[in-house]
């Protein structure tokens, strides 16, 4: 029980602390901080129409944050969450643009598999480098991800470029029957779902099945796990996978729900915040969707206060990068706060 | 002894809690100069405490610290060093890629901002010759023993001055030759050169022989203090579990109808940094035997440990079970009921986060009834099970949904025996079961692999405890260089034979 107040509270004192640096940083422009943090607050969840801004950029959050909380279970820091999204999406749109014109329902879900598999099998490689060959899967994760951007710059550059698209290259489009709707009549796109649905299982998959028991023995410790004679190396690959093709589906979910096309919109930043928002959350997929829903009100607010107090669009970011060091700093608190303890270290 | 020295440090009236726990209830500890005391207590009595509260790790709740005659405010390690008051821990302190010098010189608490070495050395050398060992200097850490490490951290304190030396568990790492060399050099320098020694121990071995004085501490309260030359090894044991100890025998069953369960067979197994440990290495153990590897630390045990384990794969050899070629998957654990009881069970065997009842389903968790459907874990069923191991093996826990890591040391251990040894079990394997246990845990253990034994398990027993593998092996091997290079019976045995085998001569 004390751990779980501890993981509640470290999180959120942590996240006031950020806003306190923040609020510096804010006066420091020039600003009233109280009326910038209430602008964030309304441009996030202030409106019903914020909130749908804000639930947009929240389902891909969802989908990159378990590309790195999964491995985190088994004991992987992975921070390849944007190259596999990048590379989802990107597939996504290759199987899209060349399945144009047969029955939408079968391309939406040919895509979506394409992107599963494409991210999926781009973080299982890290997780195999790290089996097999010793390699450092933090780095190795990072490079994948300049190599993805890099690939899909090739791509809209050169073969998959749409001559029409000028001010910003893209691929041609995967065309409008192609494009996964919107859930009743608001701009909420079906991703959310998607989110939601795939951050639930996960959970299940992590608490209640054997495999989920697996990956926290060989997470927690992996000479434990070894005696037990699990298949270490099999099931560290099995999570890579899943993680990146948690990944690998927002970025299928970015271009059939918002771009259309393939274009430099995929690396947004997506993958890296999906990281903090593994962080903060702990790498419980299911403490991931609240999570998820706060960085992504961050992320919504920064055209209204771009409006209203003439900052830079990078201010969320700020905010953004604050936070990931103080919830980075907090890790150390863990199971050193005596209110928490019902006992002190065993003499 | 004779002549009664006056006290150099005084613990008086220590007391500490750690919010519910009652850690130290009003303990008094008094060490005479030029002397080696003895703390003695089973795991969990308060030693660690009552000597970090010591050292200023820790601040006593109630209590004071007394220095030469005077109170002193020790409130961090720092301020001990510059006292005078070294400490020498159960897990080395060293710099693994550095030299021994390089450690030696590094741990002075007042370091200059620029080390000038040459100076250093020649003033370290000079200072060498008059320690009781002699390590090479220019040695990296990482080449030494745990025997030879141990020295060098005696060394480091020995030269800043130490006028107070606190060893926790020293020979916990030690052959047994090494522990005598070491403990005797330190009681003679204790009397040579004015040197108070503060030795903390559950081994009445190293009480009886070693020490003058002795405190005795039962779960965190004072039980009394006595000259050693007033108490025996009954009086202790007393004093330190609360009621006499029935030592039972073990009961040795002679074999029926053996036949070879486990083989190994020209296995050659690197280690980490790429080094040969294992040299072609052949053994079998038959079923209701067990056959008991001696060697001294760093001779391929470990590393052997770890191939049949699982935890590294092999370069050539093959090791077979029950005829079938062994590769330490899950499915062939199950069917040959292969079961291995590894040294340091919290580091090797547990994942110290998961509950003591996650940990008791390590074996068994993907099989019925404690998995359902294919895969879906069942949480009952679990729970249930590790309740009935938890009274069966008297594992002493607040609850199966404890993590396993708040147990203590003995604990753990039996958490891990209750796993492995709850069902039957074939072929067994087991590494230095009794690594800083107290000695009723470790009769405990000694009786369990026994008791397997005779009900027809084979028993590897790698161990680097010689009186542990004569007690119970069948037969006895000994290992040096990453080859078996002697084999005889514990009757035959002869102690000069296998430790010239030992040191490899």
């Amino acid at each position: 029980m004390h751990n779980f107040m501890e993981s509640i509270a470290i999180p959120t004192a942590a996240l006031v602390f950020s806003l306190l640096i923040f609020s510096g940083f804010v006066a420091f422009s020039g600003n009233n901080v109280l009326e910038v943090l209430a602008a964030i607050y309304q441009g996030a969840f202030g409106s019903w129409f914020s909130w749908q801004n804000t639930l947009v950029r929240a389902a891909p959050l969802m989908l990159t944050a378990l590309c790195t909380a999964l491995p985190a279970r088994s004991g992987l820091i992975i921070i390849g969450g944007e190259g596999a999204m990048v590379v989802g999406g990107l597939c996504a749109t290759l199987t899209g643009i060349s399945l144009n014109g047969l029955p939408p329902f079968f391309v939406i879900s040919s895509m979506a598999c394409s992107g599963v598999l494409s991210g999926g099998a781009w973080i299982a490689a890290v997780g195999a480098l790290k089996h097999y060959r010793n390699v450092n899967e933090t780095i190795s994760s990072l490079l994948l991800n300049y190599i993805a951007i890099a690939i899909l710059n090739f791509l809209i550059l050169g073969l998959l470029r749409d001559p029409a698209t000028l001010n910003k290259p893209s691929s041609f489009p995967i065309g409008d029957a192609n494009m996964l709707g919107t859930i009743g009549t608001t701009s909420i796109h079906a991703g959310l779902i998607f989110g939601l649905v795939v951050c639930g299982l996960l959970w299940f998959v992590i608490r209640r099945t054997t495999f989920g028991f697996s990956i926290d023995m060989i997470g927690g410790n992996i000479r434990a796990a070894q005696i037990s004679g699990l298949a270490v190396g099999k099931l560290i690959i099995i999570t890579c996978f899943l993680g990146g093709a948690a990944a690998g589906l927002a970025g299928m979910i970015e271009i059939a729900a918002v771009h259309g096309r393939a274009n430099t919109s995929l690396n947004a930043g997506y993958g890296y915040a999906g990281i903090l928002v593994a962080f903060i959350a702990r790498y419980n997929p299911l403490a991931i969707i609240p999570v998820a829903i706060l960085l992504g009100g961050i992320r919504a607010s920064s055209g209204l206060l771009q409006r209203s107090f003439d900052l830079p669009d990078a201010t969320t970011l700020v905010l953004q990068g604050i936070i990931f060091i103080v919830i980075l700093a907090s890790g150390a608190v863990y199971g050193r706060l005596n209110w928490f303890k019902p006992k002190g270290d065993s003499p | 002894m004779n002549t009664v020295s006056p006290y150099v440090l005084e613990a008086i009236n220590i007391s500490k809690r750690f919010g519910e726990l009652i850690a130290l209830d009003n303990v008094t500890l008094k060490l005479r100069a030029a002397s080696v005391h003895a703390l003695l207590g089973e795991n969990g009595a308060g030693k660690s405490t009552l000597v970090k509260c010591i050292m200023g790790y820790y601040q006593p709740d109630v209590g004071e610290v007394l220095f030469g005659d005077r109170q002193q405010a020790i409130t961090q390690p720092h301020d001990a060093l510059l006292l005078g008051i070294g400490m020498v821990y159960q897990h080395f302190t060293l710099i693994p890629n550095m030299s021994v010098a390089e450690n030696i010189i590094l741990s002075r608490p007042r370091l200059p901002l620029i080390i000038h070495w040459r100076k250093e050395m020649a003033e370290l050398k000079r200072r060498m010759q008059g320690m009781p060992f002699q390590i090479p200097l220019d040695a990296p850490i990482t080449s030494l023993s745990a025997g030879e490490k141990q020295k060098v951290e005696i060394i480091k304190q020995l030269l800043l001055n130490t006028k107070v030396l606190i060893l926790d568990e020293p020979t916990s790492v030690l052959t047994p030759t090494e522990a005598d060399e070491v403990l005797g050099k330190i009681q003679t320098m204790s009397r040579e050169q004015h040197l108070s020694v503060l030795i903390i121990t559950h081994k009445f071995r190293e009480v009886m022989n070693f020490a003058d004085e002795v405190t005795v501490l039962r779960k965190g309260r004072y039980v009394g203090s006595a000259r050693v030359d007033q108490v025996s090894p009954p009086i202790l044991a007393a004093m330190m579990v609360g009621h006499e100890i029935i030592n039972t025998p073990l009961q040795r069953i002679p074999t029926t109808n053996p036949r070879p369960l486990l083989k190994i067979a020209d296995l050659k197994v690197t280690d980490d940094a790429g080094v040969t440990a294992l040299t072609g290495l052949s053994l079998s153990v038959n079923s209701g035997e067990i056959v008991g590897i001696a060697g001294v630390s760093g001779n391929g045990q470990r590393e052997l440990m770890q191939v049949m384990a699982g935890q590294r794969a092999a370069h050539s050899g093959s090791i077979t079970v029950n005829a079938e070629a062994y590769t330490a998957s899950r499915a062939q654990m199950r069917r040959h009921k292969f079961h291995c009881l590894p040294e340091e069970p919290l580091r090797n065997a547990c994942v110290a986060s998961m509950s003591v009842a996650d940990n008791l389903a390590f074996r068994r968790f993907d099989r019925p009834p404690f998995a359902v459907h294919n895969g879906l874990l069942n949480r009952k069923a679990i729970t249930q099970r590790a309740k009935e191991l938890i009274h069966r093996f008297a594992i002493k826990t607040p609850g199966p949904s404890t993590p396993v890591g708040n147990l203590s040391g003995g604990n753990v251990q039996r958490t891990v025996l209750a796993r492995e040894l709850a069902d039957e079990v074939d072929v067994l394997l087991v590494a230095n079961p009794c690594f800083g246990l107290d000695f009723g845990a470790v009769a405990d253990i000694h009786q369990q692999i026994m008791a397997a034994r005779n009900r027809g398990t084979a028993v590897l027993l790698i161990s680097e405890d010689l009186d542990e593998i004569l007690e119970l092996s069948d037969r006895l091997l000994v290992i040096s260089n990453g080859k078996l290079v002697h084999e005889t019976t514990p009757e035959h045995a002869e102690l000069t034979t296998i430790g010239k085998f030992m040191a490899g001569h």
